[in-house]
């Protein structure tokens, strides 16, 4: 016993931000914007928490899948950018949903979603739930230097969330941890301890471009090989690979390694930018409303990001 | 030999002859960017079998054909 997905849905704020506004901001430009990361406008919050979007992602999700929220008997999410350290983005959206059950964060960074996935999966083995809420939701506007014109045109703002219900969905995963900060890390407040003597860093997101580029594609390569080898299936089998939408460069040269057409890769950075642990389950739903996924149709997830952690998996829709 | 076989990864990866990929080439100057130098290095790692760090001072064809040298030559001795 695992899961299959019961319903999905996402929320991205009305604020669009365009190339040509961030360069505004910051010596940059819509054509190396659009060349080097794919990335051609983001949705950035104004007013919204990450918690507020989880909210609304997860309402959506429950409206789709045609459940009710005093039915969940669990809730998972995964932030790196909420506004508070407690309560976790999961407890707020139970108490906004206004559901009765247990519910905590998980962090794995742009990977988290699978682990949220991975976790669920193992409650659905022990009988322990029959509905579950998984939602990733994001303000990385929060965490950005705008100052950085190598970061600030990345990422963008949004939640993602999809309704798991008992099924025979979850085929199989994969997961891989190389810790380190070395790659990318995102430091927090310091705080104002008197006894603290240690150097405070800028609580943004620090990453090593090239590096991260090289850790991604191998990654996506890595795992998404790996997980047809173990269920003996042909890339030809798999109707669409939903990679983490941290780069469009990135997707293309692990698209190019695997021997794969573009098309066989969901891309919508062009209008999102990287919104880490939202990424996929945006996508997803994207993909659900607009038709593209039939039922059983298989499914690689693939995602890797800070920790450094990479996870991808193998769905059946 | 090198610089042969890195002037092929470089032509396949923009499309072109490798004999038209000179040493002394700035890759900037081949339309190459920061990003598809670390793809060149990864095709450079698979062929050669070596780990190389992407640092900033590879700007020129022959300064990666130099520090694939070093990195060969380590590894047989």
């Amino acid at each position: 016993m695992s899961f299959s997905v019961l319903g999905t849905g996402m929320y991205v704020p009305e604020n669009i931000v365009t190339n040509d506004d961030l360069s505004k901001l910051v010596e940059t430009s819509d054509e190396w914007i659009s060349q080097r990361v794919g990335v051609r406008q983001r949705r950035i919050a104004t007013t919204e928490t990450a918690a507020d979007m989880a909210y609304e992602a997860a309402k959506n999700a429950l409206e789709n899948s045609g459940c009710r929220a005093e039915e969940l008997d669990l809730i998972l999410a995964a932030t790196v950018s909420g506004e508070t350290a407690s309560p976790s983005v999961a407890c707020m959206v139970q108490h906004l949903l206004g559901a009765d059950c247990m519910a905590y964060d998980i962090s794995a960074a742009c990977s988290a979603f699978i682990f949220l996935l991975e976790t669920a999966a193992g409650y659905f083995a022990r009988k322990k739930v029959r509905k579950v809420l998984v939602v990733g939701a994001e303000r990385l506007s929060r965490i950005i230097d705008w100052t950085d014109r190598s970061t600030c045109v990345i990422f963008g703002d949004g939640a993602g969330a999809a309704v798991l219900g008992e099924g025979e969905g979850y085929l199989d995963s994969t997961f891989t941890v190389r810790g380190g900060d070395d790659v990318i890390k995102i430091p927090n407040y310091i705080g104002s301890s008197p006894f603290y003597r240690k150097e405070a860093e800028k609580p943004y997101i620090h990453m090593n471009g090239q590096e991260t580029f090289k850790y991604a594609v191998n990654a996506i390569s890595a795992d998404v090989r790996n997980l047809l080898e173990r269920s003996g299936l042909a890339l030809d089998e798999i109707r669409y690979i939903i990679p983490h939408q941290a780069n469009k460069r990135i997707i293309d040269s692990a698209a190019k390694r695997l021997g794969a057409a573009k098309e066989k890769f969901f891309i919508n950075i062009e209008r999102y930018g990287n919104t880490s642990s939202a990424s996929i389950p945006i996508a997803l739903d994207e993909m659900n409303r607009s038709g593209m996924l039939q039922r059983g149709d298989k499914l690689i997830l693939t995602a890797f990001g800070g920790g450094l952690a990479n996870a991808a998996c193998l769905l059946k829709w | 030999m090198i610089h042969e076989k890195l002037a092929e990864i470089i032509a396949e990866h923009i499309d072109c002859d490798p004999s038209e990929i000179q040493p002394d080439m700035r890759f900037e100057d081949l339309g190459i960017d920061s990003l598809d130098i670390t793809e060149i290095i990864m095709s450079v790692e698979d062929a050669f079998s070596i780990a190389v760090e992407v640092t900033a001072d590879l700007a020129r064809v022959s300064d990666l054909t130099a520090k694939i040298e070093e990195l060969t030559a380590e590894q047989q001795a």
